[in-house]
C-alpha cells in the first residue's frame, strides 16, 4: 500500500467515525427499538459521498475502490451495524447491478440519484421458498414484445419499502437452468409494483427489511439489465463483491462489540481491581482481538483483490465466512465480559450480539461460503 | 476576499500525555493529531465565507512533515491551498512572527485562527499577528459576517458578549458557534491530493524563551463524601487536610 493510499484511508476513516459519532450513535437504541429506517441519515451519507463509494465520479459517485468501501464500512458498523448494512446493500448491490451491467443511459439515469442519497436502492434475489436454491426462483417475468411483465414476490429485501429503486431478478426460463433468469430495474411507484410486510427482526432493526410484490406489473424492455438470461450469472458476480461489504460489516460489528468490552473491562472493578486484570477476561479480549485482526486482513486481502480486477470468489467467501463467524462469536464474548450489566438495553453489547447474527446468514449463509470455498479449493 | 486560517496540529483530546529525556519532550508515541478544534472553527466559518463571497481560502501551519495529514484534511474540507513553514513550532511568538511573515506577503483580507491551541494553550497568537501586521485582532469571536468590506462580529467577553463591527483587514481569533465542524466528503479527500501544499522554509529568529521541563498535573486523590449536614467536618477537612482555607 502507499502512503498516499495509507493516508487517504486513514482519512476517510476519521471522516466517517467523526460522521457516525455525531450523527449516528445518539440515536442507535431509539431506531432499534422503534425498528426506525432513518432515510434522513442516508441522505446525509450521500453528501458525504458514501452511497456511491464505488461510483466513477463522472457518474456522481466517489470513484474509490474497494479498499476504501471496506474501510468506510468498517468505521459505521463499528457505532450501528444496522446502519451498516443499508449502506452495504445500497452500494455493492442496487448501485453496483446498475453500474456492472446497466447501458449507458440506465447509468446516467440511476447512478447520480443513488450516488448522491437522493434516491435509496434495494435489490431482490430472494424469494420466500428459494434462498439459497435461487436457481428456482419462482417470480417470473413474460416478455411480450417490447414490454416484460413480472409477477411473483421477493422477501428479506432490504429496503424493500423505501427503496426509490430496485434491482430484481426474474426468472425468464426454465427453473435450474443457470441461463433462465434475468434482472430488471424497476421504480418505486411502478403499477403493479408494491411492498409486503416490514419484518420484525432479532437484529439489525434500523436497516429495513420487507417483501416486494409483483402483481402484473409491466415494464419496458428498456428496464432489464443486460442480457435476458444472464441475471443469474450477474447475481453470483455482485454477491462475490458482496460479501466483501458483508465481511466488512462484520469486522466493523466484531471491532465495536470488543472495544466496549475492552472499555469496560478495564474500568469493571471487582475484588479491588479492574476486571481486565483478571486471566479469564484477559485471555477473552486477546482472543477477540486476534480473531478480529485475521478477519480484518482477510476482507482487505478480498478488497485489494476485487480492486485489482481480479477474480474474488475464494477471497470474498473465505473473509465473508471467517468475519461473520468472528463477529457473532466477539460480541457473544463481549456480553460475556459484561456480565449482567451485558444483559441489559443500558449498554451496547447486547444490540452487537443480536445484530452480528445477521452476518453469518445475509448474502449467503456460512453453509453456503463452506460450499464456495471447497468448490474453489478442490476445482480441477 | 482572501482568507488565511492557521491551523495548529495538536494532540486528540483523549490522547494519554506523556514526556521523555527527563521530562523535557512531549511522547509523541501512539498518540493520534488533530487539527486544533478552536482551528476546525475558524476553518468551517472560512469554508461558509468563501462560499458566500467568493476569493481564495488558503490554510497555513507552521510544523513539520507531521502536520501533513492534519493539512490535507483543511483542503478535503474546503482550502484552495496550503502553506506549510516547516520548522518545529516552539513559542507563541515565533509561531506569530511565521505567520506574520508569510501574512505580510500576501495581503490577506481575512486572518482567522482558534483562539487558542489546545496543547500549549497561550491564546495570544492572533494577538501578536494583529500587531506585527499591525492590524486589529479580536478573541474570542463566536459570530461573524462579512457585509461590504467590514466585518461585523461578536466576542465573548466578561458575562456577556460584546457586538464589533471593524473593517478589514482582521486577525481574529474563532470559538464556537461561529460555525459547526465540518467533516470532508470522499470527494473533498480525494481532490486534497491535487491542491496545493507549499512548504516553505521558517524564518531564522532567536528563540525567546527555553523550554525546561513539563509536570503532569498531580493525579486525582481519593474522594471523601461527607454528610450535607456536616457542614462543620467539611470546613474542619478544608483546613486540616486540603489545606485550601
Amino acid at each position: 500500500m502507499t502512503t498516499e493510499t495509507a493516508e487517504n484511508q486513514a482519512l476517510i476513516e476519521e471522516t466517517v467515525r467523526d460522521f457516525a459519532e455525531r450523527y449516528i450513535r445518539p440515536n442507535i437504541r431509539e431506531w432499534d427499538e422503534a425498528q426506525f429506517f432513518p432515510t434522513e441519515i442516508m441522505h446525509q451519507m450521500g453528501e458525504l459521498g458514501l452511497m456511491g463509494i464505488l461510483v466513477p465520479v463522472e457518474y456522481g459517485g466517489s470513484g474509490l475502490g474497494y479498499r476504501e468501501y471496506v474501510a468506510a464500512l468498517i468505521e459505521v458498523s463499528k457505532v450501528d451495524p444496522s446502519i451498516g448494512l443499508s449502506l452495504a446493500a445500497h452500494n455493492s448491490l442496487c448501485t453496483n447491478h446498475i453500474l456492472m451491467f446497466g447501458n449507458e443511459d440506465q447509468k446516467q439515469r440511476y447512478l447520480p440519484k443513488l450516488a448522491s442519497g437522493q434516491w435509496i436502492g434495494a435489490w431482490g434475489l430472494t424469494e420466500p421458498n428459494t434462498g439459497s436454491d435461487a436457481g428456482n426462483m419462482q417470480t417470473v417475468a413474460v416478455r411480450d414484445g417490447d414490454h416484460w411483465t413480472l409477477n411473483g414476490s421477493k422477501n428479506f429485501i432490504t429496503h424493500g419499502k423505501s427503496g426509490n429503486v430496485t434491482v430484481v431478478i426474474a426468472r425468464t426460463g426454465e427453473p435450474g437452468d443457470k441461463h433462465g433468469a434475468t434482472a430488471f430495474v424497476i421504480e418505486q411507484g411502478t403499477p403493479g409494483f408494491t411492498s409486503g410486510r416490514k419484518e420484525d427482526k432479532l437484529g439489525m432493526r434500523a436497516s429495513e427489511t420487507a417483501e416486494l410484490i409483483f402483481q402484473d406489473c409491466v415494464i419496458p424492455d428498456t428496464q432489464r439489465l443486460g442480457e435476458v438470461g444472464e441475471g443469474f450469472i450477474q447475481s453470483l458476480k455482485i454477491l462475490d463483491g458482496g460479501r466483501i461489504s458483508i465481511a466488512a460489516l462484520s469486522v466493523g460489528t466484531a471491532v465495536g462489540a470488543y472495544e466496549a468490552a475492552r472499555d469496560y473491562a478495564k474500568e469493571r472493578k471487582q475484588f479491588g481491581q479492574s476486571i481486565s486484570r483478571f486471566q479469564g477476561i484477559a485471555f477473552k479480549l486477546a482472543d477477540m482481538y486476534t480473531d478480529i485482526q485475521a478477519s480484518k486482513m482477510l476482507t482487505f486481502d478480498a478488497a485489494d483483490t476485487k480492486d485489482r480486477g481480479e477474480k474474488v470468489s475464494l477471497q470474498s467467501s473465505v473473509a465473508k465466512y471467517h468475519a461473520s463467524e468472528t463477529a457473532v462469536r466477539v460480541s457473544n464474548e463481549a456480553v460475556q465480559v459484561f456480565g449482567g450489566y451485558g444483559f441489559t438495553k443500558d449498554y451496547p453489547v447486547e444490540k452487537f450480539y443480536r445484530d452480528s447474527k445477521l452476518c453469518t446468514i445475509g448474502e449467503g449463509t456460512s453453509e453456503i461460503q463452506k460450499l464456495v470455498i471447497s468448490r474453489e479449493i478442490l476445482r480441477g | 476576499m482572501k482568507i488565511l486560517v492557521c491551523i495548529t496540529s495538536v494532540p486528540d483530546t483523549t490522547a494519554k500525555i506523556s514526556f521523555t529525556q527527563d521530562n523535557t519532550q512531549f511522547n509523541k508515541t501512539g498518540v493520534q493529531f488533530i487539527i486544533g478544534p478552536y482551528d476546525d472553527y475558524a476553518l468551517a466559518r472560512a469554508v461558509e465565507l468563501k462560499e458566500q463571497h467568493g476569493g481564495s481560502l488558503t490554510v497555513l501551519n507552521v510544523g513539520t512533515s507531521d502536520s501533513d495529514p492534519q493539512i490535507r484534511k483543511a483542503l478535503a474540507i474546503g482550502a484552495d491551498d496550503a502553506i506549510r513553514i516547516d520548522t518545529e513550532p516552539t513559542d507563541s511568538y515565533f509561531v506569530a512572527a511565521q505567520i506574520a511573515e508569510i501574512a505580510q506577503k500576501n495581503s490577506y483580507d481575512l486572518i482567522l485562527m482558534g483562539r487558542e491551541s489546545i496543547d500549549f494553550n497561550s491564546g495570544v497568537v492572533h494577538g501578536l499577528v494583529g500587531e506585527m501586521l499591525g492590524i486589529p485582532s479580536y478573541s474570542p469571536v463566536m459570530k461573524l459576517e462579512i457585509t461590504d468590506g467590514k466585518a461585523e462580529f461578536a466576542r465573548e467577553i466578561d458575562g456577556g458578549k460584546e457586538f464589533l463591527e471593524a473593517d478589514l483587514p482582521l486577525v481574529l481569533g474563532c470559538q464556537e458557534p461561529i460555525a459547526e465542524w465540518k467533516i470532508p466528503n470522499m470527494r473533498g479527500i480525494m481532490t486534497a491530493r491535487s491542491k496545493p501544499l507549499n512548504v516553505v522554509p521558517a524564518t531564522p529568529m532567536d528563540d525567546l524563551t527555553v523550554l525546561k521541563k513539563y509536570t503532569l498535573p498531580a493525579p486525582k486523590g481519593e474522594c471523601k463524601m461527607i454528610a450535607a449536614e456536616d457542614a462543620e467536618q467539611l470546613i474542619a477537612l478544608l483546613r486540616t487536610e486540603a489545606k485550601v482555607l
